[in-house]
């Protein structure tokens, strides 16, 4: 479904990808770990095609398809989907609207019909359920003033509304509590299906005890530096990063 | 048009009017005499030149052809009461002016005790426009609300100027006097049925007395040929509220003063626009807050977004008096520009002369947002809609900010139209 060969990446004219690669499968759950600086927010935001970054080497085929070809929102319209570590606050447009703009946009991409605001509000109910959150914050501006948690949640229903094939989740569990942590690894595992796939960024192991990978990865200086099964994440608690990051320095 | 024609049509012909009125015109045109049209190197007029308005010239206007049809896109509510004035003046038969609480009036401008107390108290012809106003003045709208009256619906003043003033001036001139304790909202358009060029030179004066509240909605669509001074003079006794909101979009050339003296203790002072401008035009606003007593607080939020080869203007100035202890002040003016030739003055200024009070002001000129734009394409929707969706949320941001639902609505409604096209509905679902 997704491989991604030796990529490379800058921002700026500072390195921070130096060549990955790694292959998801469909019906897969990667994890993507490593300490501050290595790099793993950089490949989410890469394949989600955020402008900041600028693709120096490699290729990444999804689905067949040279995925780093395609602007922001093709990638999105077949099916990718990145969470934001950083949800942006969009003041003046109501999160109702703008769930609904998504979907209707991704309808278009698929020549189906769009749905009136009257559908949608009843589809989108449903998808609030499933992380918690209280119908009224539709009317609200795009996580304008949202809490923490209530920001990563609302990256969460967008997926839960979009229904992904590729999901890529950058740190959607920093900075959450437990029971916010709980309710997000819930929402995730709920649309986990057999024909799509989801990449995990963290920096914690304890996310993984909700949400269980099928591979973990360690990224160190830019580079995957070991990967294994979700033993491997376990052991990356334990021990921490030191014993298989020695000898690779740090980016900034 | 020289300064001398205007003296000389003045003194031809002085304009009509009750005999207490004429010293004070004649004090006015010999101001004006004086000090003839701002000119750049006036610190108030340093973003926008008048050469256009004082090189051109400008005939008195007769009647006008609007029909009660062309005011549709220009009204509000249907029950609300309606003033409507075409080229300056009042049009009874396009007005609606029943169903008023007892007490409150809502009247053309005519010889009585309360206009002559009350006319040109407040807005001083030191200012040019203002002067000429003042000098040339023939009609408008006296909006009087007794004490502890609370006004459930808005009241509308329809200035409409349509192609009979081409190459014409009008001089709307609006009182409204609120008595204490009194509620109520005030909408002021200033609209054209047509592409006339014309000069509106409008001035406006509010008494807000003690424990009013007043929202105040300034509403400027002129043609787009036409140029506009407004010039809004608000004086607010103890604890009163006064919200002001300008929203403009006509004119080749507009410029829109609004300056509030905050008289007594207490007093909760707003100003807040926005301002879009295109192709050519120039939109400035001034705007000016006086703290002269303790313990008041103002709020003031000013937005633009120019495109094309537009200039958009915000002079804002904070006043702290001496004796205004415990201010407590906050101003912002934020410019969005969508094209390369596009641009943006903003000066907001505060001048403080008390040592204990709270005064803050920022000012940003920028582009869209890169990040936000990724974050909306991130989810599929396309490169064009993001944008669109950007600019209609930088502008509808300010306009929550109006309490009247049926006002707000529609000027939403008017951002819709030129920002995402008719065919979306982005406000709320």
């Amino acid at each position: 479904m997704l491989d991604i060969r030796d990529l490379r990446a800058t921002v700026g004219d500072q390195e921070i990808l130096k060549g990955i690669s790694l292959s998801v499968q469909q019906g897969e759950i990667h994890a993507i770990m490593g300490p501050n600086g290595s790099g793993k927010s950089t490949l989410a935001q890469v394949l989600a095609g955020h402008p900041a970054y600028t693709v120096t080497g490699g290729s990444v085929t999804y689905d067949g398809e040279d995925l780093l070809e395609l602007d922001p929102e093709v990638r999105a319209q077949k099916g990718v989907f990145l969470a934001f570590q950083y949800p942006v606050e969009i003041p003046g447009v109501s999160n109702a609207y703008f769930l609904r703009a998504a979907y209707n946009a991704m309808r278009k991409a698929k020549g189906e019909p769009e749905v009136d605001p009257l559908e949608f509000l009843d589809l989108v109910e449903r998808k609030m359920a499933l992380v918690d959150m209280d119908p009224a914050m539709l009317n609200r501006s795009v996580n304008t003033g949202f809490s923490g948690g209530e920001k990563k949640r609302n990256e969460i229903l967008q997926m839960a509304v979009l229904e992904p094939r590729l999901a890529v989740l950058d740190e959607t569990d920093s900075g959450l509590d437990i029971d916010a942590l709980r309710i997000v690894a819930q929402g995730v595992n709920a649309l986990r299906r057999p024909d799509n796939a989801t990449i995990v960024v963290t920096h914690y192991q304890r996310l993984l005890n909700y949400i269980v990978p099928d591979v973990v990865h360690v990224l160190a200086n830019g580079r995957i530096v070991r990967s294994g099964g979700k033993e491997l994440a376990l052991q990356l608690e334990e021990r921490g990063y030191e014993w298989l990051t020695d000898g690779a320095e740090v980016a900034a | 048009m020289s300064v001398a024609s205007f003296v000389e049509d003045f003194r031809r012909q002085p304009p009509a009017g009750p005999a207490w009125l004429a010293p004070i015109r004649r004090t006015a045109i010999d101001r004006f005499a004086a000090a003839g049209f701002p000119t750049q190197h006036d610190e108030d007029w340093h973003f926008t030149s008048v050469k256009a308005i004082a090189g051109a010239e400008w005939h008195p206007v007769a009647g006008g052809q609007v029909r009660a049809d062309d005011l549709a896109p220009f009204t509000f509510g249907t029950d609300w009461t309606q003033m409507v004035f075409v080229n300056g003046r009042f049009a009874p038969e396009l007005s609606s002016l029943r169903g008023l609480p007892a007490g409150v009036r809502v009247a053309q401008l005519g010889d009585e005790e309360v206009v002559r107390r009350h006319l040109t108290t407040m807005a001083p012809t030191d200012v040019a426009f203002t002067a000429l106003n003042t000098a040339f003045m023939t009609d408008g709208a006296l909006i009087q609300i007794p004490a502890d009256v609370i006004l459930e619906r808005p009241i509308h003043l329809l200035y409409v100027t349509d192609g009979e003033a081409a190459r014409g001036v009008t001089y709307p001139r609006t009182l409204i006097l609120a008595g204490r304790h009194a509620h109520a909202t005030i909408i002021e358009s200033y609209v054209a049925v047509g592409d006339a060029v014309y000069l509106t030179n409008a001035v406006t004066e509010v008494d807000v007395a003690d424990g009013a509240h007043i929202a105040h909605y300034r509403v400027e669509r002129e043609s787009e040929r036409a140029y506009h001074v407004g010039t809004t003079e608000v004086r607010q006794g103890r604890d009163s509220r006064y919200h002001s909101f300008s929203f403009a979009t006509g004119g080749a050339l507009s410029r829109i003063n609004v300056y509030d003296v905050l008289a007594g203790q207490g007093c909760e002072a707003t100003l807040d626009g926005l301002y879009l401008a295109d192709g050519t035009q120039h939109i400035d606003h001034q705007t000016r807050i006086e703290h002269v007593a303790p313990n008041c607080g103002s709020r003031e939020i000013y937005k633009g977004i120019m495109d094309g080869a537009a200039h958009g203007v915000f002079n804002g100035k904070v006043y702290v008096h001496p004796e205004a202890q415990k201010t407590d002040g906050k101003q912002t003016n934020n410019n969005l520009l969508l094209s390369d030739q596009a641009h943006a003055d903003t000066k907001p200024q505060l001048e403080i002369f008390a040592d204990d009070v709270k005064c803050t002001h920022g000012a940003t000129v920028g582009r869209l947002d890169e990040v936000a734009l990724f974050y909306l394409k991130s989810r599929g929707i396309s490169a064009e809609s993001a944008r669109t969706l950007l600019t209609y949320a930088f502008a509808a941001d300010v306009l929550q900010r109006i309490d009247d639902d049926t006002v707000r609505a529609a000027l939403e409604a008017l951002l819709l139209e030129r920002f995402v096209g008719a065919a979306e509905a982005v406000a709320t679902v």
